[in-house]
């Protein structure tokens, strides 16, 4: 078994551009393993695709088309996949950690017998082992983990763990059509109609600043703490998923993965602890404040300023202080 | 409709982590503990399936001792049954080999929905439904955000989250395993009388030798070397002081980063 393979991901033709990130993971890895790095594309009418993404540094881009794999399915991918990974016998399959990959790569993995190693941020190479390094307990704590089977490695890295910018590129690399085998039985699950929630009516996207709540406002009713310090800030209120999933705010007030990607020039976060899902959606934010009691919060991570405490006190406190300088 | 829910035990959200002795774990003493998020979510979606068409809710869930508690609440919230897998040789398994020993037991059970909840809050593996659908040959859609068991009995429709506010629906012939988004609907809370009745309902405990798995065949397929907290690779500015006057330095610090707008 040898080589690294990349799996590139791709919905109705459209490449998802998370996919070179995928591809600097892999490349890295195959530098630190003396490996050769290729990629595979799967679905139908995808040329375009491979054509693309030959143009990065892979000894070989594969093509996996089959009229089955046109809508993506986790039945036909993971059996398409299945079928690569056996005609390949690489060493190792890189995904990035998506949605899509998340519904079928697992199951991938189980079907040749294989445990996958899922949302990786980063890997160690020290004394000739590999360790592949994952968030655990929502990002408090960080986990080395080696594999102790033999391969394929299947290992999926989170979304901005490498940059895709990085990508090596000046590459023409042939592309090679893998032939596979699906008969329409075997896909069980029937894709519908794919669609959008009404149009968000608060668009976040715009704000210049932001004040936004998490889990740590504890009821509805704190809310207007919250809303007080945005007021005097001309801030616009958000919310991490789980206030929108109580219902205490609107969807549309929701950042992170599911819901709005911002980048205002001020983010404060109270009581958010930060987990992937929120902080994909907000770290491009220039000024990141968190204000949270728990001091290893992963929000601290990523925020310029930072407040241990309790936002009960913090929040009125700082509202009257700006209020003061806004006066003064 | 015969419902099979997976529900974990996991450390509180606002639980203060400690490291254990050897770093490879949590202190998991003198710290409480809940039901995994979406497992809640997932199991409220099963009463809901169950008052509607009937049948039975049977709880799964694997872990030490303690995750008797989280059964309880199931069952005490309207489940009709559980089924804890209990031995100190399931700890810390990867994803593969926990879901083989799940699998088993769901085999012996036999189900038409298998609801999981989409990841858990503590090992984060986001896989254990898909990888049970594929172990147990059943097709799987996951991260739903509405289950609708269709007029014919035989199908399920599944509102899937994708990224960017995108939703798609797909239809599964049951059985099928399911993983449940939180927020998809509002979890009840145990009453007094449901709490009374769980006392009554069986639960069923399993080890690994009771679902024939040997040391052998729970050999780790993935291995937990270290674990610890994160170098942060920001420079943050934690601010000192009581409330007060950590809310003046900040205010002022703002306008000094002129991040007021």
């Amino acid at each position: 078994m040898k080589g690294i393979l990349v799996f590139i991901e791709q919905r109705e033709g459209k490449l998802n551009r998370v996919s070179y990130e995928a591809i600097v993971a892999g490349q890295r890895l195959a530098q630190t393993l003396s490996q050769e790095v290729s990629a595979v594309v799967v679905g139908f009418n995808i040329s375009d695709i491979a054509t693309e993404v030959a143009t990065k540094q892979l000894s070989t881009v594969y093509s996996v088309e089959h009229e089955l794999l046109s809508n993506y399915t986790p039945d036909g991918f993971a059996l398409a996949m299945k079928q690569a990974v056996e005609q390949l016998e690489p060493l190792m399959v890189i995904f990035p950690h998506t949605y899509l990959v998340r519904d079928f790569a697992p199951k991938l993995a189980a079907s040749l017998g294989k445990s996958m190693v899922g949302d990786c941020i980063s890997y160690k190479y020290e004394d000739g082992r590999l360790r592949f390094v994952r968030q655990i307990f929502q990002g408090k704590i960080n986990a080395d983990v080696s594999i102790t089977d033999t391969p394929p490695y299947f290992v999926s890295f989170q979304s901005g763990a490498y940059r895709g910018d990085d990508v090596i590129t000046d590459g023409a690399a042939p592309i090679v059509r893998l032939e596979v085998t699906i008969s329409p039985e075997q896909i069980r699950i029937k894709p519908l109609e794919l669609f959008r929630e009404a149009k968000q009516s608060v668009d976040l996207t715009q704000s210049k600043a932001i004040v936004a709540v998490g889990r740590g406002i504890k009821s509805a009713e704190n809310i207007v703490i919250a809303e007080k310090l945005a007021a005097v800030l001309g801030a616009d209120l958000a919310a991490s998923r789980p206030i929108c999933d109580n219902g205490w705010l609107p969807m549309d007030r929701q950042i992170g993965s599911s819901g709005q990607t911002v980048a205002p020039k001020l983010y404060v976060a109270l009581g958010i602890s930060g987990a992937i899902q929120h902080v994909v959606g907000m770290k491009n934010s220039s000024v990141i404040v968190a204000i949270n009691k728990d001091a290893n919060a992963p929000i601290f991570d990523i925020a310029d300023f930072g407040i241990v405490g309790d936002l009960f006190e913090v929040v009125p406190a700082l509202t009257e202080e700006l209020q003061k300088l806004k006066e003064g | 409709m015969k419902i099979l829910v997976c529900v974990k035990q996991v450390p509180s959200r606002d639980a203060i982590l400690r490291l254990n002795e050897t770093s490879q774990w949590i202190q998991e003493r003198d710290i409480a503990y809940e039901v995994n998020e979406p497992d809640a979510y997932a199991v409220e979606e099963a009463l809901r399936i169950k008052e509607k068409l009937g049948g039975e809710v049977v709880i799964l869930s694997m872990g030490p001792e303690r995750a008797q508690i989280t059964i309880k609440d199931a069952l005490a919230k309207g489940a009709t049954r559980a089924i804890h897998i209990c031995d100190p040789k399931l700890e810390h398994l990867d994803p593969l080999t926990q879901c083989r020993v799940m699998a088993e037991a769901i085999r012996r059970e036999g189900f038409d929905l298998l609801f999981t909840g989409l990841q858990s809050d503590d090992n984060g593996f986001g896989q254990t439904g898909v990888i049970l659908g594929e172990l147990l040959g059943v097709p799987s859609a996951t991260i739903a955000m509405a289950v609708e068991i269709q007029p014919d009995g035989k199908t399920v429709k599944v509102k899937r989250e994708l990224e960017s506010g995108w939703f798609q629906w797909y239809e599964l012939p049951l059985p099928a395993s399911i993983t449940i988004q939180s927020g998809l609907n509002q979890p009840r809370y145990a009453t007094l009388k449901g709490i009374m009745e769980a006392k009554k309902k069986p639960i069923q405990k399993l080890s690994a030798a009771n679902l024939g798995f040997d040391e052998a065949a729970l050999t780790p397929k993935q291995h937990v070397e270290k674990v610890y907290f994160p170098v942060k690779n920001k420079k943050t500015e934690i601010i000192e002081g009581s409330a007060k006057e950590a809310a003046a330095k900040l205010a002022a610090k703002l306008k000094e980063a002129r991040a007021l707008v």
